[in-house]
């Protein structure tokens, strides 16, 4: 198998990571599950730094993010399938 | 196939008490901030000493001057170290501290700076400290089963990276040693807030749980809700962590989490700096999530070998315990390799399994334990940091 570009967790997950660096928008990425080393394939819509966040659905604000199958906190704005997803538009539910 | 490391043996000392050492420190010991340039005077004169200085040790008073004592009594009693020269201002807290590392059985002298100064303080102590040198280079090491053993660990400088690669990675030599005898420890109070529903289900028994939940909740509301501004949103996850992709305390906690593995659940949870008093098996420490004060706690705890999950690039050692750095993140190997001992980015690029390295980071706690110095060692980095409750009288 080739290098994969991102990185998810679990099925259930909504975001996986970038685990390569400088990806730039456009890319068709190589996406793995690690829970069963499934695969499949979508395009990074930014450039987006290694470690950071990507949608994998259309995200809108008040949407659960869920990565590791658990609630990791809300979007306080939209992200496109692709799209960056962090600081400027996700948050916990804590505070 | 799996590896079986239930034969696997290390050369290591065997202590006084029946504890296992992989280090042979002769410790110069300040009982307070007072005492540091004594003891860095002696540590001068007598080759082979280490002298850990510290900010901390007059007026402290309750349950801080109680953790106080437990940590430079713990550090002393640490199995990596085999002697111990005590200094302080005063000789009755000097005392406390000699009385509390002698229960090890190693040998241990204290002495006291008023009535006498620095110059004939020094020069006493160097006298013991050179006589504990002679006496501890002669001490030879034995065969000792892995599972003798203790080791911690704590992650920093966290990225995503870290849940995806190196903390999963300890989590595999958890699962794996902790069945043969190791005890096991993972701590960071704060740092799980945001996974501490999920933390508390992976107590062995009712009973750790509740105590988990108890130190967790205290935590919650002496700490956080008692000084909070607004919210923690400025320090967790740290600036470091959002550069590398962390945006919830929930993402940060559940990737720290990944440190105790799949099949692992701990048998008790204690407080800062305690030794652990219900046999083998992994511990929940109650602690700082700030590196080197974690790393402090848990080698005062007896602690002897550190697995150091990175992702950023944290460069934390500790003077007598070898802190084993693992990292994932290939942009850390390419700028800062000088820091890390286990390389896990084939797990990022899928050409290495979680089970593989694993395999790798035994290896190289086996390796560190018979003599491999750590990127921390090597590198100078002895961070010693006590961690302080309260202010002082």
């Amino acid at each position: 198998m080739s290098i994969p570009q991102l990185l998810v967790h679990d099925h259930e997950d909504n975001v996986g990571v970038v685990v390569v660096e400088n990806l730039s928008a456009g890319t068709d990425m190589l996406c793995v599950v690690t829970a069963d080393n499934s695969d499949f394939r979508l395009t990074a819509k930014a450039d987006i730094p290694i470690g950071h966040k990507v949608a994998l659905k259309p995200l809108k604000t008040g949407d659960t993010v869920v990565k590791y199958g658990e609630d990791i906190g809300k979007m306080v704005g939209d992200a496109e399938v692709g799209g960056h997803v962090h600081t400027h538009n996700c948050k916990t539910k804590r505070w | 196939m799996a590896l079986d490391f239930s034969n696997t043996t290390v050369k290591a000392w065997r202590r006084e008490n029946g504890r296992v050492g992989v280090r042979n420190h002769v410790l110069i010991l300040p009982v307070d901030d007072i005492s540091n340039a004594a003891c860095e005077a002696v540590a001068n004169n007598v080759k082979g000493t280490l002298a850990i200085p510290h900010a901390y040790g007059r007026l402290q008073f309750g349950e801080d001057l109680d953790l106080h004592f437990r940590t430079i009594i713990g550090t002393g009693a640490n199995p990596n170290v085999a002697a111990v020269v005590v200094i302080g201002i005063e000789p009755e807290w000097t005392k406390v501290i000699v009385d509390g590392i002698a229960k090890t059985g190693k040998p241990v002298t204290g002495f006291s700076i008023e009535q006498k100064g620095d110059f004939e303080t020094i020069r006493q102590a160097s006298w013991k400290a050179k006589e504990y040198v002679h006496w501890a280079t002669e001490l030879q090491k034995e065969d000792c089963p892995i599972s003798d053993l203790w080791v911690s660990t704590k992650c920093g400088e966290s990225d995503t990276t870290t849940g995806l690669s190196s903390c999963p990675t300890v989590g595999n030599m958890y699962d794996k040693l902790l069945p043969h005898g190791l005890y096991g420890c993972f701590g960071e109070t704060s740092e799980i807030t945001g996974a501490e529903h999920i933390c508390e289900k992976r107590a062995a028994t009712p009973e750790a749980a509740a105590k988990f939940k108890q130190i967790w909740q205290a935590y919650s509301d002496d700490v956080i809700f008692a000084h909070q501004t607004d919210d923690l949103s400025d320090s967790q996850p740290t600036k470091g962590n959002i550069l590398g992709g962390l945006t919830t305390i929930e993402e940060k906690a559940l990737g720290n989490l990944e440190k105790i593995g799949k099949t692992s659940s701990y048998i008790d949870a204690m407080g800062p700096a305690e030794t652990p008093s219900k046999g083998p098996g992994l511990y929940f420490m109650d602690s700082s999530s700030a590196a080197a004060e974690c790393v402090t706690l848990m080698a005062a705890g007896g602690y002897v070998i550190h697995t150091f999950p990175t992702g950023q690039g944290n460069v934390v050692g500790n003077p007598i315990v070898p802190v084993i750095k693992i990292s994932g993140n290939p942009r850390t190997l390419r700028t800062m390799s000088e820091h890390i001992d286990v390389d896990v980015t084939g797990v990022l690029t899928r050409e290495q399994t979680i089970d593989e390295a694993g395999d790798a980071l035994i290896d190289m706690i086996i390796r560190t334990a018979n003599g491999r110095s750590t990127a921390a060692e090597a590198l100078g980095h002895r961070e010693f940091s006590m961690t302080k409750l309260y202010r002082s009288a």
